[in-house]
């Protein structure tokens, strides 16, 4: 099985959030700025008044590797691609891209994204595929 | 108050010890900077070391007791850290002569910590759900948006190990030291796209120590530090600011060569600690060198193989010579041979030195300015 990841008290909402089906980042309600990851305090401008919000789910690919020593768990799905993507809303978290033949030509850089969501035991981790649908 | 590298040794091989623990590692090699120095554990004040077994059992099993510890952990490159604290602590006439000390069993595992992130931490919970297998598929993240960036081709990229092999070849303790071409290296299986195996660093066992004192102190010719700096950014690779630069690298060096008071080009010889084939891309430009997009034409065009006007790792660095995991230990050891004239590959009247490490991927940095003089 994949790694599955354990929440803490202040990660929890995102998790809560992936199991509805949504992404959830935090909006820092003094200076208005989103950011990630999960922390109880604005990393801009230090408020301690943030906010949890859906964030649309797009994306574009910022950057990645396609790991051909698989982890535990991923023994069977070839090699992946371990992705850092630039949501709409700014912010950059790690993630797998799936629903495309993972190879350099099928991922230029930038390339449009949306979230999907996949269920580990009872947590659902966000993935993203290409906008566009299946290449 | 003139700090300096009063002794320096790393244990007596690198690369396959599997009869060695971790602690007999550091052991060894604080034995032999000391012997280097001139010096006996009496003479030992302070203790700074990183990864098992920790400053108190290092000092104890050496029968030190210190006046001062420094057990400051962050990654690969605590070893400038230690050299950059040892020296305002002496400085403060907290403590006078401070061991540094590394052993890390990172191929054979001897006495080691194990690997592992739990489930709740920050990479556990945002990071390790990706299949991320250690460095070399996330301190490679970067590559690929840099080459986007700057136009860098695979090309150049393997150009990085080419020219650390030529270094390597001439360094009889090396654990590769065979001539390799690009081709050869675009050849070797892929470890995550756009890194081949031979762009990866090595995984080996080894140590290194370093006494650092006053000028006053040393008992042999020493070696000055003239600057330092210390920086971090990122915890997690996936939220470093820009995948084309390093804050840490750019802020640590800035600091370095400010309290030096060098301008680059009295630069005679340089490490970049190179875990993967871009960091050294990255520590060219970030610490000033070259210019932004420009390191990749630099190193393929020979500017830093031997021979060439600015010569860099030229030990073989990690990608060639040897890696244990906190590989900045050797980084140092190589800028300190190179300034006594006594390395496999010496540069002729190497006189100032520019050390740059990193620390987890691109997480932290330091930078440490070395010469055999002063300014």
């Amino acid at each position: 099985m994949k790694p599955v990841p354990k929440p803490t008290p202040e990660t929890q909402p995102f998790w809560d959030g992936a199991a509805a089906g949504e992404l959830r980042i935090q909006r820092c309600q003094a200076c208005a700025r989103h950011y990630f990851y999960p922390r109880p305090s604005c990393p801009h401008c230090g408020a301690t008044e943030v906010e949890w919000v859906r964030a649309s789910g797009r994306a574009t690919l910022y950057s990645y590797v396609i790991n051909h020593r698989p982890a535990r768990g991923f023994e069977d799905d070839g090699p992946y691609a371990i992705a850092v993507v630039e949501l709409e809303e700014g912010v950059r978290m790690m993630t797998n891209i799936v629903g495309v033949e993972i190879t350099p030509e099928n991922l230029p850089l930038d390339l449009p994204l949306r979230v999907v969501f996949e269920q580990r035991g009872d947590v659902s981790v966000p993935l993203f595929e290409p906008a566009g649908g299946a290449a | 108050m003139s700090i300096v590298i009063a002794g320096a040794a790393e244990t007596d091989e690198v690369g396959r010890l599997p009869r060695h623990s971790t602690t007999a590692l550091h052991l060894e090699a604080a034995r032999n900077a000391l012997a280097d120095a001139g010096m006996t554990k009496d003479d030992v004040d302070g203790i700074a070391t990183v990864g098992n077994p920790g400053p108190i059992q290092l000092a104890h099993a050496l029968g030190i007791t210190p006046a001062w510890l420094d057990g400051t952990a962050v990654g690969g490159s605590s070893f400038l850290f230690h050299v950059r604290h040892a020296a305002a602590a002496i400085r403060a006439g907290l403590c006078h002569t401070v061991l540094i000390t590394h052993g890390e069993s990172g191929r054979s595992r001897v006495g080691a910590s194990r690997f592992g992130m739990a489930a709740d931490s920050l990479a556990g919970q945002f990071e390790v759900p990706y299949g991320v297998m250690g460095p070399a598929t996330m301190f490679t993240l970067t590559a690929l948006r840099y080459m986007k960036a700057t136009g860098l081709t695979h090309e150049q990229l393997a150009e990085v190990a080419v020219a650390q092999r030529r270094w390597a070849h001439l360094n009889p303790r090396a654990m590769y030291r065979d001539l390799i071409t690009v081709d050869d290296v675009l050849a070797s299986r892929l470890v995550a796209y756009p890194f081949h195996l031979l762009e990866c660093c090595l995984v080996t066992d080894g140590g290194g120590a370093l006494v650092v004192t006053s000028a006053e102190r040393a008992r042999r010719s020493p070696v000055h530090l003239l600057g330092s700096g210390e920086a971090a950014e990122s915890p997690i690779i996936s939220q470093m600011e820009d995948f084309t630069t390093s804050k840490a690298f750019r802020l640590s060096g800035e600091a370095a060569f400010a309290e030096a008071k060098i301008s680059h080009d009295e630069v005679d010889h340089l490490m970049v600690y190179d875990a993967f084939a871009h960091v050294p891309i990255y520590g060219l430009e970030d610490l000033g060198f070259v210019g932004r997009g420009e390191a990749g034409a630099f190193i393929a065009e020979g500017h830093t193989s031997p021979g060439g006007r600015l010569p860099l790792n030229t030990n073989g660095g990690g990608l060639s010579y040897t890696h244990t995991g906190m590989y900045g230990m050797f980084a140092i050891q190589e800028a300190v041979r190179q300034l006594r004239g006594e390395a496999a590959a010496q540069v002729p009247d190497a006189e100032v030195s520019v050390v740059l490490g990193n620390g987890g991927m691109f997480a932290s940095a330091a930078t440490l300015v070395l010469a055999n003089r002063l300014p």
